[in-house]
């Protein structure tokens, strides 16, 4: 008992004490030794393990391919960032026009939202050739990957804030003799809009990879072809370490893209943070 | 509504019955033909135990319901309900002036409406506070003021001090009445507080349990402002506890 106050006490202090730096510095430490601790184990394991380095490259060979292509990953990146950003733009868009359709309409819920889920389960080898026929080797047969993979997300979160909105308001809205349009614009569009940003950020999960899924489904002329598509032509060529320095990036690109999401939905929203708690 | 009266009537409810279907499919009475009226300017109190079908009353007025016997003639009405209700996206002048930005005033004349509102209801400085940095009390007050500016005769209030404690209660009756005397509205107050009903009101109309029926319509008549010590209302309230009681009785 004694023991256990006595570490409180000194814990308190610890953060009393020492102000905003070593607070700031505690918040990545954490982060930083795991990562550290899992680069150590890959080294070791790809340096004494009986891998060969076509198969598990070590971090160092990784480290040295990224630095070596630096230029070149960075125009891969530049093509492969662009995809993401415009299809998550556009899935936010879409998924967020197709909550409001499926809200205010019960005939059209049932007639999209079965729709929607199935269009979840679509391969997308299976109608990449068709996506090509349409757009041939641009980068619009990628946004339609994207898009078809990042809408989801956002229409079920969005559907179910809209959803969530108290009755109660809706009857003093009528009483204040709002219109559906005025109801909707002012009590159900901003409840909707940090959700829709939620379901962004998962969706942003998926879309880095669907990024590389629509690269290497639907080929594409040009010496920059994307992160995806330079993946797949060095693991051909047996270019291993090269090919883990682009998923490194496509790594950085996914937490660069959430965190600015998360920024903006802080920026845009911040009423519904406090509800929420912080965000990671 | 019926100016050829002598005192016109803001609210005339007669014979009132509402019954809804619940989850299972069960028919539950809320009201069994309730009638009650009440004049323009008066302050309405309907005191009833909870689930004796107030807020279906105050729903009723308001029209957001419709009765499946009986008839309502009322003047237009807005709803306060029991929570606030303010929009958490705006500040607490922006939530008040809700119903004249709905009723496309400007932004900044309407904002300016609402100020000078806060002005003389005691809310100077808390214009651009959000929601959440008000108390409980404070953001009843704005919510009252958002329901004073959709410029409607009559307003409906749904337990409006329910969910605070007693001390911010005692305090926001008196505000209220405050309030009222400087922006006199007509005014159904529904409450389950007998005392709170005797110390605002004109009139106390008292609910039996499920099926709401009305067991008794108490007419106040005491000066304002009151005190909960004052022997009359006293009196008046255990009057009211009373027919609570008989109400009650008659209906197990």
């Amino acid at each position: 008992m004694s023991a256990r106050t006595t570490h409180t006490l000194r814990s308190m202090s610890v953060t009393h004490g020492t102000g905003a730096a070593r607070a700031a510095l505690r918040t990545i430490v954490a982060p930083l030794l795991l990562v550290v601790a899992l680069l150590g184990a890959w080294e070791l394991y790809a340096d004494l393990g009986s891998t060969s380095s076509f198969v598990l490259p070590a971090p160092h060979a990784v480290a040295s391919a990224l630095w070596e292509n630096a230029g070149f990953l960075a125009a891969n990146l530049a093509k492969t960032a662009e995809e993401v950003a415009l299809g998550l733009l556009l899935a936010l868009a879409l998924g967020f026009a197709l909550a409001v359709l499926v809200h205010l309409s019960s005939p059209l819920r049932r007639a999209v939202y079965p729709l929607a889920v199935g269009s979840q389960a679509i391969p997308i080898a299976v109608i990449a050739p068709l996506l090509v026929f349409w757009w041939g080797f641009g980068v619009l047969p990628k946004l339609a990957v994207i898009v078809l993979i990042c809408f989801f997300p956002v229409l079920v979160t969005t559907v179910d804030a809209l959803g969530a909105i108290d009755r109660d308001q809706l009857k003093l809205l009528r009483t204040l003799d709002a219109s559906r349009w005025q109801a909707f614009r002012f009590a159900e569009l901003p409840a909707a809009l940090p959700a829709a940003l939620s379901g962004a950020r998962i969706a942003l999960a998926i879309g880095v990879i669907g990024a590389y899924i629509a690269e290497s489904q639907t080929a594409t002329s040009g010496a920059h072809a994307g992160l995806g598509h330079e993946i797949n032509a060095d693991l051909t060529a047996l270019q291993t370490p090269r090919a883990y320095a682009a998923a490194v990036v496509l790594f950085a690109l996914a937490v660069a893209c959430f965190y600015a999401l998360a920024l903006a939905e802080r920026t845009l929203a911040p009423w519904a943070q406090r509800s929420r708690g912080e965000t990671p | 509504m019926a100016p050829s009266h002598a005192r016109e009537q803001a609210v005339c409810v007669r014979e009132v019955e509402r019954t809804f279907a619940d989850r299972r499919g069960a028919h539950v009475q809320a009201l069994a033909g309730v009638s009650l009226r009440a004049e323009r300017g008066e302050l309405l109190a309907v005191v009833g135990p909870s689930g004796c079908g107030k807020t279906t009353l105050l729903e009723l007025i308001c029209g957001l319901q419709a009765p499946q016997a009986g008839s309502l003639d009322c003047v237009p009405a807005v709803l306060m309900p029991q929570h606030d209700l303010l929009l958490p996206w705006l500040s607490a002048i922006d939530n008040a002036a809700l119903a004249l930005r709905i009723a496309h005033v400007p932004r900044s004349q309407a904002r300016g409406r609402a100020a000078a509102l806060f002005a003389e209801l005691g809310l100077a400085g808390f214009e651009d506070s959000r929601p959440h940095e008000l108390s409980g009390g404070m953001r009843q007050r704005v919510a009252f003021v958002r329901t004073l500016l959709s410029g409607k005769p009559l307003l409906c209030l749904d337990e409006p001090f329910g969910a605070l404690d007693a001390l911010t209660r005692a305090e926001m009756q008196e505000w209220l009445a405050q309030a009222l005397a400087r922006e006199p509205r007509t005014v159904a107050l529904v409450t389950h507080d007998v005392e709170e009903a005797v110390l605002l009101a004109d009139r106390v109309v008292v609910l039996s349990p499920r099926p709401g029926r009305v067991v008794e319509q108490l007419e106040v008549g005491l000066p304002r402002p009151r005190r909960r010590t004052d022997a009359a209302v006293v009196a008046l309230r255990e009057r009211a506890l009373d027919a609570l009681a008989l109400g009650r009785s008659a209906a197990s």
